[in-house]
């Protein structure tokens, strides 16, 4: 089967005070396919990420969220979102469930389903003997554990990462990052991870390189190798950014 | 994919509930912010009012049928100053959400904008009433006592005054862009809103010094969210407090969702939502 079009941008561009933060940029993702788009800082990737969710609204351009225009018909759009924020956005004082519950509640999601869904996303995390305990009781990478299985719980068709994994220690890192790109094969789940972080990008990745707002490049790592004539996703990164950090 | 609940009935109210049980549940666990909420407003009852009870003489107005203790005649406005600072704290925890984040969960799930700040505006209305009910019980064995079909009638009044208030503070936390400005608040809305009012002495009072003053204070939707909850706790319906504060309510809520709008408001302007 055709892997169905999850995300789609086209011609977008949006602007603070005048200065361009993206520059007409477009690209697609694609149910099972998880994208990473790498990007030094101020290259616009928190302000795409913005958009996407609605929180800004650009004049030029056009998103659409599995067939759904994002400012036309919003909440069918945003139904099929699922968000990670690069900040954490659970409540310190509330358990693991209670997060998690206010979450199916928005989503509107009955009593009975919500429990099924929590029980299910919170053990693929081994997360769920930890639902009564407060989330300030819980490390960095167990925190964000919650908010992948929070993102997932109304199943949504594309799951999209703010740099989820700053600030944790390399084995949370590395096993969320394992986590998402399984998430995306076995769910047949879109996947848009922002991130800094070269090692964070696997073989079969497709890769977006933002910078300065524009679209650097956008392949698969293999085409992106090819164009910047490189042999690792480290130099092909420093080669379309001119050596900015990532 | 899940079956979408999407755009029933039944996604609204349990969103709605979803986040008047956060709130109340927020607030409940914070146990200084329950303690706090209420010292303010006995401090001024048993302080102020006891102080003010000698210089202060108090002629017979409605609703009032007899003459009246200073106390008595600033608890109604002491239940408002409870849900004027509940209704700013609101906006407050909005400004630190927004900084936090976690207002993005609530703006990025799939229901109107408008309908999931009259949401956070209810929820932060349930939370003053329950300061107010606690208030009330406080003050009944300080032998402020009002007829007990007042304590009912009260309700209604309590939602509207409380809900105009909120609203209130979610416009200003619309215009906020850091929490460090939310001390302009306090100076610049809470207290003239206050002492500009009804709630402390009553408006022949104030007339007899300024004629200004006592107009500013005619205007100000505290005062007239203070005489509707003064009237109703006396089980009388004051109709044009009435009116007036739902304009307020409606007036304030139109200009916060304009403000909370990303195409039209605030929200495009600065960096986060």
């Amino acid at each position: 089967m055709k892997p169905s079009i999850a995300l789609s941008i086209e011609n977008l561009s949006f602007s603070y005070n005048g200065k361009k933060a993206l520059d007409h940029i477009g690209f697609q993702i694609r149910s099972g396919e998880c994208t990473l788009l790498l990007g030094p800082n101020g290259a616009g990737k928190s302000t795409l990420f913005s958009l996407i969710t609605r929180l800004y609204d650009s004049r030029d351009g056009h998103i659409e969220l599995c067939g759904f225009d994002i400012k036309q018909q919003t909440r069918k759009a945003l139904a099929k979102l699922g968000v990670v924020f690069q900040q954490t956005t659970l409540d310190m004082d509330l358990t693991v469930m209670q997060n998690l519950h206010y979450h199916t509640a928005l989503h509107g999601l009955g009593r009975k389903q919500a429990m099924q869904r929590i029980q299910q996303e919170l053990e693929r995390l081994n997360m769920f003997d930890r639902r009564f305990e407060k989330i300030r009781q819980l490390n960095g990478g167990h925190r964000r554990r919650v908010e992948i299985a929070r993102a997932l719980l109304h199943k949504p068709a594309l799951l999209l990462l703010d740099e989820p994994t700053v600030g944790l220690d390399v084995p949370s890192r590395l096993s969320i990052v394992e986590y998402v790109h399984r998430l995306a094969v076995e769910e047949k789940l879109a996947v848009l991870w922002a991130s800094h972080l070269i090692d964070e990008v696997y073989p079969d990745d497709h890769l977006i390189v933002l910078d300065k707002g524009r679209i650097k490049a956008n392949g698969t790592v293999d085409d992106v190798l090819k164009i910047t004539q490189t042999s690792m996703v480290k130099d092909a990164f420093y080669v379309l950014t001119q050596g900015e950090q990532a | 994919m899940i079956s979408q609940p999407g755009i029933n009935m039944l996604h609204y109210w349990r969103a709605l509930w979803g986040i008047i049980g956060r709130e109340l549940w927020r607030f409940v666990t914070q146990r200084e912010r329950f303690i706090s909420a209420l010292v303010r407003p006995l401090v001024w009852l048993f302080v102020f009012a006891a102080g003010f009870r000698a210089t202060l003489g108090l002629a017979i107005t409605p609703p009032y049928e007899t003459y009246i203790l200073y106390e008595v005649y600033i608890t109604p406005g002491l239940i408002g100053m409870i849900q004027l600072f509940n209704g700013m704290q609101s906006s407050l925890s909005m400004v630190y959400d927004r900084e936090m984040g976690s207002m993005r969960i609530l703006m990025v799930c799939p229901l109107p904008r408008w309908f999931l700040l009259l949401s956070k505006l209810l929820a932060g209305t349930f939370v003053s009433i329950l300061q107010v009910y606690v208030f009330l019980g406080i003050a009944w064995f300080y032998d402020i006592h009002a007829p007990w079909q007042g304590y009912l009638w009260v309700l209604p009044t309590l939602m509207l005054s409380g809900i105009m208030l909120g609203a209130l503070g979610l416009l200003l936390s619309s215009f906020i862009k850091q929490l460090e400005n939310f001390a302009g608040v306090m100076n610049f809305v809470i207290f003239p809103m206050f002492f500009m009012s009804t709630a402390l002495y009553p408006l022949w009072k104030m007339k007899e010094s300024s004629i200004l003053l006592s107009k500013l204070a005619q205007y100000n939707p505290f005062s007239q969210a203070v005489e509707l909850i003064r009237f109703a706790l006396y089980g009388q319906f004051n109709q044009q407090a009435f009116i007036y504060t739902l304009l307020a309510f409606m007036v304030f809520m139109t200009a916060a969702i304009i403000g909370y709008n990303p195409s039209k408001g605030m929200m495009s302007k600065k960096g986060g939502a």
